[in-house]
């Protein structure tokens, strides 16, 4: 239980003190209820007494004494919520610019909102923020429900159709943060996860530029007969800034190969699982909407090198 | 003879041994053999069926979890497709939820109501019946549909749109949505019976303030299902039609509305969280003080906490929807309800504590058994006091932190009061006391498991676990936790084999009983073990909280020095003024009767023909419900409901 950032700091603490009430009261109540067994215990289980039932005190102060602590103690973790929930519902500065995710089974989509449309970017999975500063994010579904949620950065927020969920989160530190849907949305709900690559303001914005590139056509043999192939094999789905692949039924892979995971995060972007992606996405996580495509020996290897050179 | 409207009953002393039991025995006796077990109206063989079927159930729903553990022990399993994957943690919590948790609770309360109460039967015996049997067919209907590989695959909570046909395409959800429908209608007749027999049933003398909290218990959850149940079946109405007839309810391409399923599902469904734990508190309120050898400390504070939980438990619903964007005014006065909530259960905690306290503990397997679910209880109620916190529960919600809330809800406030009820009352049932040391093995091994196997979840769900993943990938920290999360489960399980085979050993060789062999207070302790058909010679005139314990405790009044009222002019029970239990009707009891099967068989075939559309099948069926209908109203003279009675 740890969190890193301007939103995640209050939560934590908030968390802290009502796992350490919690943890007290089940730890006090524990001790009252072993000692009160053991006390007075009757040694002759079943030859019940038939006269115990004689005198007994009357006792309900322990009701007011026990309401009137936990009372308390509720007050408190009331507060404490109030101060945090106004806290994080608003983020501390301005935020830097707007990040769309759109919910996919089972795939997140990522466009960073530019001031016109030739400077909106996108990609899939792999949600690039700069540190220290906070980023607002608008949450959409393409079909059911889903939810995000980066566990060290913020708390979750669903995706709900036809509706537009505003949220915010901010890191502090560089590094991976790693998420995943939390809203069950069907088979492959297990398998749909997302990475947060928080970078200093300069690397993101190195990154960023870099991205809105299109992607240079390769000049090897092999990878242009792979992108010729792709457009027309993969293209009714996915896009690739720049070729005739447009589609958008899947993520976008224009930078793929900048990419550290494929499939919704849940596979290392090698060489390897690439192919063995490509050429059957059903073996790796059964169920997703990506067909197992009739495709050559040949067209594979072509399609996966054409795929290694969109840097 | 106009005696059947008009008659004053004698008042006398009889007991179970006279010619006088033999007349009522000989009344009250249902028909023996299939024809007989097919058409009783005897509470006491109702209330062990629905026992045994809810049983039947949770050991289904156990097996099913069993499964998909051995799925997640380790990283990256393959023991199970997605798919198959889905469908057992959705039927398992369907099965554990509605067919086995309430089920069990209605199962006690038919039994063992009017026995507390000093009636001969509930208020409506064929309704109770009919509600028994459509329990069982609503159950089989929706295993019906995972037997043909189309079980529910939503989750128990079955969220729109992925619940519509455009991404559900099967008959799954069809099962589920019309087997809820169908199981409301049970839930529903059982709970206007239970509010109807406290009102009416009661023995005279028991003004409300005598009852037992097993009755409030059972009464406020009653109630509360009355007014929760509707919202259900709406919302699983309105969706069927979405799904078969192309309507717009929550059909997000025609501007359908995901969150008002959501809002529907939890108005029902987070009064039923308190249904299914209210009296299975009430169990542990009456049957513990009886191990204590006292009575319950704060009788009336308990007895209101019990009502006012049920009360609050209407305004908490929200807390389940934190996450879906709702306005932050929504949430912070769902949050607070959410923590308010917690002060009623404080109250009952802290009785219980003084009754133990205040004591002297005999502990035999059933006080372990309530000992060990106050410290559960106070578990799962702090974890939900933490979910109750809006910015902490957008951490918690939908991650295994939450699973483990909801087991030790479901597991320690309605298993374990469930089974040490199984403990108190079996020799009731029976008449014979079960295995005390193999109890005590049981208790061990259930509660070491229960916590080896369902704490851990708390830490996989505080390192972000999400619910519901068919498995996960062994760099993510979870993957310890989960092979102890298995085998905690597996060594759970063992124990319920352990109460099982408890059960059949003692059935047939456990120790004699007799009426009260726990030295308890309460009237069903004043008759045989088993109860005799006709439950009470006479009707006790009931003088105090604890009829049996009155010498002891200084009451003033005397409940069994006095004679009872004497009724013996075919079935009958008395029937009293719903406050101060006056006396003033005898209430003439129906005849076994297989009518309430048969309507029952026919509204399962009526649902059938709605699953596969045959107007047919429907409009068939339709006829034998209304035939029954009417051969069940058909007014009877030996009932009184005819003008002029017949001579009986």
């Amino acid at each position: 239980m740890h969190g890193d950032g301007a939103k995640a700091y209050p939560v934590v603490g908030l968390t802290w003190l009502v796992l350490i009430i919690a943890a007290g009261v089940v730890v006090v109540i524990g001790i009252l209820l072993a000692i009160a067994v053991f006390r007075r215990r009757n040694i002759t289980p079943l030859l019940l007494d038939e006269k115990m039932p004689l005198s007994h005190p009357v006792a309900t102060s322990w009701i007011t004494i026990g309401v009137a602590i936990s009372s308390v103690l509720l007050l408190i973790a009331l507060v404490w919520t109030a101060v945090v929930f106004a806290d994080i519902s608003n983020p501390p500065r301005k935020t830097a610019f707007t990040i769309e995710i759109t919910g996919h089974q089972w795939w997140w989509q990522v466009r960073y909102m530019g001031h016109s449309s030739d400077t909106i970017l996108s990609t899939a999975n792999e949600i690039h923020i700069p540190t220290g500063v906070p980023v607002k994010l608008e949450l959409k579904t393409a079909d059911v429900i889903h939810s995000f949620w980066i566990p060290a950065l913020s708390g979750k927020m669903d995706t709900i159709p036809n509706q537009t969920n505003t949220t915010w989160i901010e890191a502090d530190k560089p590094g991976i943060y790693y998420g995943q849907c939390t809203e069950y949305c069907g088979v492959e709900h297990a398998k749909m996860r997302m990475l947060m690559v928080a970078q200093p303001p300069a690397e993101f914005q190195q990154w960023w530029r870099h991205s809105l590139q299109p992607a240079t056509p390769p000049k090897a043999d092999d990878a242009r007969q792979g992108m010729i192939s792709f457009v027309v094999h993969c293209g009714s789905c996915h896009t690739v800034a720049g070729t005739d692949a447009m589609g958008v039924l899947g993520p976008d892979l224009s930078h793929l190969a900048s990419r550290k995971m494929i499939a919704a995060g849940t596979i290392p972007n090698t060489p390897a699982y690439l192919s063995g992606w490509i050429a059957d996405p059903q073996a790796m996580k059964p169920g997703n909407l990506m067909p197992k495509l009739e495709l050559t020996g040949p067209e594979l290897a072509n399609i996966r090198t054409y795929l290694e050179t969109l840097k | 003879m106009a005696d059947i409207y008009e008659r004053a009953p004698r008042f006398a002393a009889e007991d179970y041994e006279s010619s006088w039991a033999d007349k009522l025995k000989k009344i009250w006796e249902g028909e023996p053999g299939l024809y007989g077990w097919i058409s009783t109206v005897d509470h006491k063989k109702l209330g062990i069926r629905y026992l045994v079927t809810a049983f039947v159930f949770l050991i289904i729903g156990g097996i099913e979890a069993l499964i998909f553990r051995l799925q997640l022990s380790v990283p990256n399993a393959h023991i199970l497709t997605p798919e198959q994957y889905d469908q057992l943690f959705s039927e398992h919590g369907i099965t554990m939820i509605f067919l086995y948790a309430l089920p069990v609770l209605t199962g006690f309360s038919v039994y063992i109501w009017p026995l507390l109460l000093g009636a001969r039967d509930l208020a409506l015996p064929r309704l109770n019946a009919f509600t028994y049997w459509v329990f069982l067919l609503a159950g089989i209907f929706m295993y019906v549909g995972l037997a043909q590989g189309a079980g529910a695959n939503d989750g128990w909570f079955n969220y729109v749109p992925y619940a519509e046909r455009q991404f559900n395409g099967g008959p799954n959800i069809d099962y589920y949505a019309l087997g809820m429908i169908f199981l409301g209608i049970s839930t529903t007749g059982a709970s206007i019976n239970f509010v109807v027999t406290f009102l009416r049933l009661r023995a005279p003398g028991m003004s409300i303030n005598r009852v037992p909290i097993m009755i409030w218990g059972t009464l406020t959850s009653s109630a509360a299902n009355i007014l929760a149940v509707p919202s259900v079946s709406l919302a699983f109405f309105l969706l069927w039609l979405d799904r078969n007839y192309g309507t717009h309810f929550f059909n997000v391409d025609s501007s359908g509305q995901p969150l008002l399923w959501q809002h529907l599902f939890w108005m029902f469904a987070h009064p039923w969280v308190y249904v299914i734990v209210l009296p299975a508190m009430g169990i542990v309120s009456d049957a513990l003080p009886v191990f204590c050898r006292r009575p319950l400390v704060g009788y009336a504070a308990v007895a209101l906490a019990t009502v006012a939980t049920m009360v609050l438990g209407f305004g908490v619903w929200v807390h389940h929807m934190f996450a879906t964007g709702l306005a932050p005014a929504a949430l912070a006065y769902f949050s607070a309800a959410s923590l308010i909530i917690a002060i009623p259960s404080a109250i009952s905690v802290f009785a219980w504590l003084a009754t133990i306290w205040t004591g002297r503990p005999v502990t035999t397997t059933a006080f372990y058994f309530f000992a060990g679910f106050v410290l559960l209880f106070v578990i799962g109620g702090v974890s939900g006091f933490m979910t109750a916190s809006v910015p902490a529960d957008w951490q918690f919600t939908d991650t295994y932190f939450v699973v483990a809330h909801i087991h030790y809800v479901l597991i320690g406030i309605n298993v374990f009061p469930v089974v040490g009820g199984i403990y108190f009352w079996f020799p009731k049932m029976t008449g014979r006391l079960m295995n005390e040391r193999l109890g005590k093995w049981n208790f061990w091994i259930m509660f070491i498991g229960f916590n080896l196997g369902f704490f851990p979840m708390h830490i996989s769900g505080l390192l972000g676990m999400p619910r519901r993943v068919y498995t996960y990938s062994a760099n993510e920290g979870w993957t310890a936790l989960n092979m102890i999360t298995t085998i905690g489960s597996y060594i759970f399980a063992f124990g319920i084999l352990l109460l099982l085979i408890n059960i059949f050993i003692s059935r047939r060789r456990g120790r004699l009983a007799g009426p009260n062999p726990w030295d308890a207070g309460t009237l069903e302790w004043s008759t045989p073990s088993p109860p005799p058909p006709y439950n009470f010679a006479v009707i006790p005139t009931v003088a105090s909280r604890h009829p049996l314990w009155e010498d002891r405790l200084g009451e003033p009044g005397r409940t069994f020095e006095n004679k009872g009222l004497l009724l013996d002019h075919g079935k009958e029970t008395i029937g009293t003024d719903p406050l101060d239990a006056t006396p003033n009707v005898i209430l003439k009891m129906p005849e076994d009767t297989p009518t309430p099967l048969v309507l029952s068989l026919a509204m399962m075939a009526f649902f059938f023909g709605m699953l596969v559309h045959s107007w047919a099948v429907m409009i068939v069926s339709l006829l034998v419900i209304g035939g029954s209908v009417v051969v069940w109203l058909w007014p009877r003279p030996e009932l009184g409901e005819t003008a002029e009675p017949a001579d009986v």
